[in-house]
């Protein structure tokens, strides 16, 4: 029978989570146990109609294992994009609650609990998925070896998308630890440890089995992306639960070490996971869709290098002016400066590649999506360390500066190279000629990047309103504005934030019907994007 | 071992295996004749995708 043990395992997962929501000390866990029983029962149900019991000498036949193995990688690039929709379409909706407080339905929805589901949504099940399906799909390519580990990367996937599940409904529940990307509990951070652990195994025995001497560039930040997250997940999730039956821990740190250890994970999630591994996206897509190597291979390796050795300190920036020592402080500053350098060193490396094929900007949207992601890499990362330095930080920090910037790095970088990524995964996964069409890709890439545009420059203007308005005093010494008073300043900029997202939310529709219609093998007949093709010379 | 011990060490050993790390990573990536490997290197993707049991025969 195929896939029998699997079977076995999830139906003593369900009816372990049955027992779990039977004995659960409070109400939470119970719901969240119940939550965990149906998911892995309609697994069970799942795996069972899938089941073949064929008799052994059909059943012995071996599968093909001698190409790549890809198809995990079909159901990451799908599983990216419905995240991605869910994520974006979520983010629209929390904006609204702010611009529209009667948006926030209690208890479920308000904003406390959307919000933590929107920056999960988007990092961890869009931006994640993005990231196991390429890194599987790099690491074979450029090994020319097959996935290491024949079922284990399916556990990855499937364990992944059981922890998303559970973070996500667990927020909607009102089961947090409230830290920022770190919200989901102790049980929940147990399971992600797990599979994380197995998605380690299985690139570093790819890479084991490489039949490339060399390890491509690519990979090593897919590396340091997997290695570095693992650690800061730990580190920061050390916790003692109150009951091995109960929702709530409390956190091995206190005071203001609990506050740098999560910022220590908080920045460096930002760094390993929305930087390192999609540059390892970048150092592989650019080159195979522009059809050149990399501008300067040693480049990418001090790239690598220096990354790594300054983005570790650089948490501190987010604590300034508090309970930190000034000496932590003004070490998060420096090294947040510092980061510019490899950053733009990174920036230039991606956007030389192009070099002598610029023209491709011009007649490939799938490129121009790639490019304008790396600008807006150099874009953010120059901003990040101005926002570091201790003296813009007083104005910039709790506004909504922070937020702009944030989503500038987000929608602009992590999300545009995504979609290049995915354009250019699909075709060649489904084995079709061309995608459905290249003209909804420019209507993808305009709609986004209106989107981001709108979003990033409202959000500049509401975060330094905001923060000038915080500290503003009259000539006696008394502040001139109550907090009142700059959030009812904010409702314009709020609703033109909507606005921004939602254009960025419709581009994502578009590329999800694009994305379908390749799938399904259609091909839209449509004239090709202008200077794509050499225009016919009259013969003389 | 205390906070105090712990920190010194940190700031001081720490700091320079951690230049002296990165300096000779710098140095070897440019190292003369690297350009030349690096060059191949970065040929890596553009390589064909057959499948990984084929042989490498350009």
């Amino acid at each position: 029978m195929k896939f029998a043990v699997e079977t076995v395992a999830v139906g003593i997962g369900a009816f372990l989570a049955l027992l779990g929501a039977a004995f659960a000390r409070d109400n939470m866990f119970a719901a969240h146990m119940w939550v965990l029983f149906f998911v892995l029962l309609i697994s069970v149900v799942v795996l069972l109609r899938n089941a073949k019991f064929s008799t052994a000498q059909a059943a012995s036949a071996p599968a093909d294992t001698s190409g790549y193995s890809d198809e995990v990688v079909k159901y990451g690039a799908v599983a990216t994009l419905f995240w991605g929709i869910v994520g974006f379409l979520v983010g629209v909706v929390v904006a609204a609650q702010l611009a529209f407080p009667d948006l926030n339905i209690e208890p479920w929805f308000n904003f406390g609990r959307m919000r933590p589901l929107h920056t999960s949504a988007v990092i961890f099940a869009f931006g994640g998925n993005a990231l196991l399906a390429t890194s599987f799909y790099v690491v074979q390519r450029t090994t020319r070896a097959r996935l290491w580990g024949g079922n284990a990367a399916w556990f990855v996937f499937w364990g992944y998308q059981l922890f998303i599940v559970m973070a996500a409904t667990g927020y909607l529940l009102g089961i947090t630890q409230g830290r920022e990307y770190a919200e989901p509990e102790w049980y929940v951070d147990l399971w992600l440890t797990v599979v994380w652990v197995v998605y380690l195994l299985v690139f570093l025995g790819t890479l084991m089995k490489r039949k490339e001497p060399h390890i491509y560039v690519a990979n090593w930040f897919y590396l340091a992306f997997i290695v570095t997250i693992a650690m800061l997940h730990v580190v920061n999730n050390l916790a003692v639960p109150v009951s091995f039956l109960g929702a709530k821990s409390f956190s091995a740190f206190a005071g203001v070490q609990d506050a740098l250890t999560q910022w220590w994970y908080g920045h460096n999630a930002v760094g390993f996971f929305l930087t390192a591994g999609f540059l390892g996206m970048m150092y592989y897509f650019i080159p195979k869709q522009v059809g050149r190597p990399v501008y300067s291979y040693r480049l990418s390796i001090i790239h690598f290098w220096s990354l790594i050795f300054l983005y570790i300190w650089a948490g501190p920036h987010h604590l300034h002016y508090t309970a930190l020592p000034d000496w932590a402080q003004t070490l998060g500053m420096v090294f947040s400066v510092m980061l510019w350098m490899p950053s733009w060193g990174g920036m230039i490396n991606g956007l030389m590649t192009l070099s002598g094929a610029w023209d491709k900007i011009r007649t490939d949207p799938i490129v121009r999506m790639m490019v304008i992601a790396v600008a807006f890499y150099g874009m953010s990362t120059f901003e990040g360390p101005v926002m570091s330095i201790k003296a813009v930080n007083s104005l910039s920090h709790y506004t909504d500066w922070t937020i702009g910037h944030v989503h500038s790095g987000a929608l602009g970088w992590v999300g545009m190279i995504s979609f290049g990524a995915i354009y250019y995964l699909v075709p060649k996964l489904w084995h079709r000629q061309r995608l459905y069409s290249l003209r909804l890709v420019n209507w993808h890439f305009w709609l986004a990047t209106l989107g981001i545009v709108i979003y990033a420059a409202v959000m500049w203007v509401a975060g330094i309103q905001q923060g000038l308005m915080w500290r503003e005093y009259d000539d006696q010494g008394f502040l001139v504005y109550s907090f009142a008073e700059s959030v009812a300043a904010m409702k314009p900029y709020y609703i033109l934030r909507t606005v921004g997202g939602a254009l960025y939310f419709v581009g994502g529709l578009v590329m999800g019907y694009n994305i379908i219609m390749t799938i399904l093998g259609r091909e839209r007949e449509e004239a090709p994007i202008p200077g794509s093709q050499p225009a016919v010379q009259p013969a003389e | 071992m205390d906070y105090q011990t712990m920190r010194t060490f940190a700031d001081s050993w720490g700091l320079l295996f951690m230049v002296i790390v990165f300096v000779a990573v710098v140095i070897y990536t440019f190292r003369p004749g690297s350009k030349k490997e690096a060059d191949e290197i970065a040929r890596i993707p553009l390589k064909d995708e057959d499948g990984p049991n084929k042989d490498d025969k350009e």
